[in-house]
């Protein structure tokens, strides 16, 4: 190997090494090496993502007109299950008697509800993940009548705000709409 | 040590603690190879690349697929169509164990024309057999998981080979059953099998790559390296040379899994198993047809499973028939002939096994079947002894150094 390929490999007069050919080489190669290294693995991760069934079970429909006024059912939803509470007039003023501002996470009740006798929310507490008691009759519904987590504590109003205990947000509202006068569809 | 080789503080920390990056240095960078190597040296790391590429799909298909009888089948439908990416991946999974196959029989052929497998290098031979059994055993059970029909069939009809064998041979079918026909504790088992057997795999690789790296690669005129002169650093030359190898490897892989998928598959696998119904021709993936014709070869039922795996033992033994002090076939020209001849002989065992068993088939199989044992229990020992060998050159450098006087 008597000659160099390229003058712009030898040393300068400061001894540093201009950058050749060859480097251009080495490094277009790494370069085309991680991005082929990228394009493998991205599907390789990306399959893991729920599934086009999966996500196919994103939504689940309710016949609701057979809840009567103070009773609840739970119906599940993406694997979670859903509170639905026919709520009495009472229940309904109590929960739009609150102030808002006094609420840690605050949100007026008519902004949780699309028709104020029907309230929809997930039955999962915010605070790490059990199921809030206040379904069945007899259950513990909690200082403010709405539902009470045994867990840790948490107490949740008619509105299915967080009003005492660790969670740190209310209830979440899934997504639904009404696709007829008496159905539901969540999702 | 080579510690101060090493800029980085880090880097040096760790290697004085665990000399993983020397390790590396010395195995993959500084490692002197014969600087003769040619494109046909290349097989070893496409073999490596193939493993890898099984192991990442195959983990990650496992996320998504159902061992058991009632869904197994349709579990990898829904890899197909819903997963994430899951019909490329499974393509992949299963056009690249094809291709596993492809590459490591051209790298037993290489090992076979160069003499690879002569001493020193018998044990490094052996290793690379053991693996090639193992790798049959992981591609056969991995067949079965899909529980099409040929899974089914084909797990079948190989089970019960081993009632063949005297006395005991009912009872290990049952006992590799689980049952009393190929059913769910076999599929369950088969799973848990075919995930186990590509780590045993890797460990065996590990001991075929150091049993490589105690005397170094053959070459292709078979004359053992005498000093540098004759060697070059594994990186950067065989380093860019092998991912030349890979670029190749992965553009026709590539062309396999999005254009001809199911090429190298037997459509009868995407109806689902049917214990009750038995297909018109069963046959096994085409990487198996050789071994399945001598398997049909022969009239007797246990002879069959004998010869069988006798294919594969002839293999373990062939330092030991080859003993001429010649390694590659570049100066054996009677023994490259028959080189030939076997690769011919192993291509029709190849298409015969892919034939019904009827007619002229079955002489043909029987004709090649005589022929594999005849190359390699009698003509490879009497070449030893007869064959008249062309002159060795002194050394690799030598056919080029000479001509300028330098030190041979």
């Amino acid at each position: 190997m008597a000659n160099s390929t390229s003058n712009s490999e030898s040393p300068s007069a400061d001894g540093i090494q201009e950058p050749g050919r060859r480097d251009f080489i080495v490094v277009a190669t790494y370069a085309m090496g991680a991005v082929g290294a990228g394009a493998v693995a991205w599907p390789l991760i990306d399959q893991m993502n729920p599934a086009a069934d999966t996500l196919a079970l994103a939504s689940t429909e309710v016949d609701v007109s057979k809840i009567a006024e103070g009773q609840a059912i739970t119906v599940t939803w993406r694997g979670k299950p859903v509170f639905i509470r026919h709520r009495t007039a009472d229940e309904i003023a109590r929960a739009n008697a609150v102030d808002s501002a006094d609420l840690r996470d605050p949100e007026e009740d008519e902004t949780r509800v699309q028709r104020p006798e029907l309230l929809v929310v997930v039955g999962v507490c915010t605070h790490l993940g059990c199921v809030p008691l206040g379904q069945k009759t007899g259950d513990v519904r909690g200082e403010y009548d709405g539902w009470f987590c045994p867990c840790h504590g948490s107490h949740y109003d008619t509105s299915g705000r967080i009003r005492k205990g660790p969670a740190p947000t209310n209830l979440a509202v899934p997504p639904y709409s009404f696709v007829s006068d008496n159905v539901i569809q969540i999702g | 040590m080579s510690a101060a080789k090493f800029s980085n503080p880090v880097v040096r920390w760790i290697d004085h603690r665990l000399p993983v990056f020397s390790m590396l240095d010395h195995t993959a960078h500084e490692y002197p190879t014969p600087k003769n190597l040619n494109y046909m040296w290349n097989f070893g790391s496409l073999a490596g690349l193939s493993l890898v590429i099984m192991i990442v799909t195959g983990i990650v298909l496992a996320m998504s697929y159902t061992a058991h009888v009632d869904y197994a089948f349709g579990s990898v439908e829904r890899i197909m169509r819903d997963v994430n990416h899951g019909w490329l991946i499974r393509y992949i999974h299963m056009n690249t164990a094809s291709f596993f196959f492809i590459v490591v029989y051209l790298h037993i052929f290489r090992g076979l024309y160069y003499g690879s497998y002569k001493a020193p290098r018998e044990l490094l031979w052996i290793l690379g057999v053991v693996i090639f059994l193992l790798m049959m055993a992981t591609a056969f059970m991995g067949y079965v998981l899909p529980w099409g029909q040929m899974s089914f069939w084909g797990a079948t009809v190989i089970t019960n080979l081993f009632s063949a064998i005297p006395v005991v041979g009912e009872s290990i079918v049952t006992f590799l059953w689980g049952g009393f026909s190929v059913d769910n504790p076999t599929l369950n088992r088969f799973f848990s099998l075919h995930y186990l057997m590509p780590f045993v795999i890797a460990g065996v690789v590990v001991l075929h790559i150091v049993a490589l790296h105690r005397f170094g690669s053959n070459n292709p005129i078979g004359i053992d390296t005498k000093g540098p002169q004759d060697t070059i650093s594994f990186h950067p030359y065989y380093t860019i040379k092998d991912i030349v190898g890979v670029a190749l490897f992965l553009l026709l892989l590539a062309v396999a899994v999005f254009f001809y998928p199911n090429a190298m598959g037997h459509p009868d696998n995407y109806i689902p198993a049917n214990p009750m119904q038995t297909p018109a021709h069963i046959v096994p993936e085409w990487y198996f047809l050789p071994f399945y014709a001598i398997l049909r070869a022969v009239p007797d039922k246990l002879g069959g499973v004998l010869l069988m795996f006798g294919a594969i033992g002839v293999l373990f033994i062939l330092p030991w028939l080859d003993r001429s002090p010649v390694r590659s076939a570049r100066f054996r020209p009677l023994f490259r002939i028959f080189f030939w001849l076997l690769v011919v002989d192993a291509v029709a065992l190849g298409y015969l096994g892919g034939k019904p068993a009827e007619g002229s088939y079955v002489v043909m199989a029987r004709i090649a079947t005589a022929w594999y044992f005849l190359h390699f229990l009698v003509i490879l020992p009497a070449l030893s002894i007869f064959e008249n060998t062309k002159p060795l050159p002194k050394s690799i450098s030598e056919p080029v150094l000479a001509t300028t006087g330098e030190a041979v």
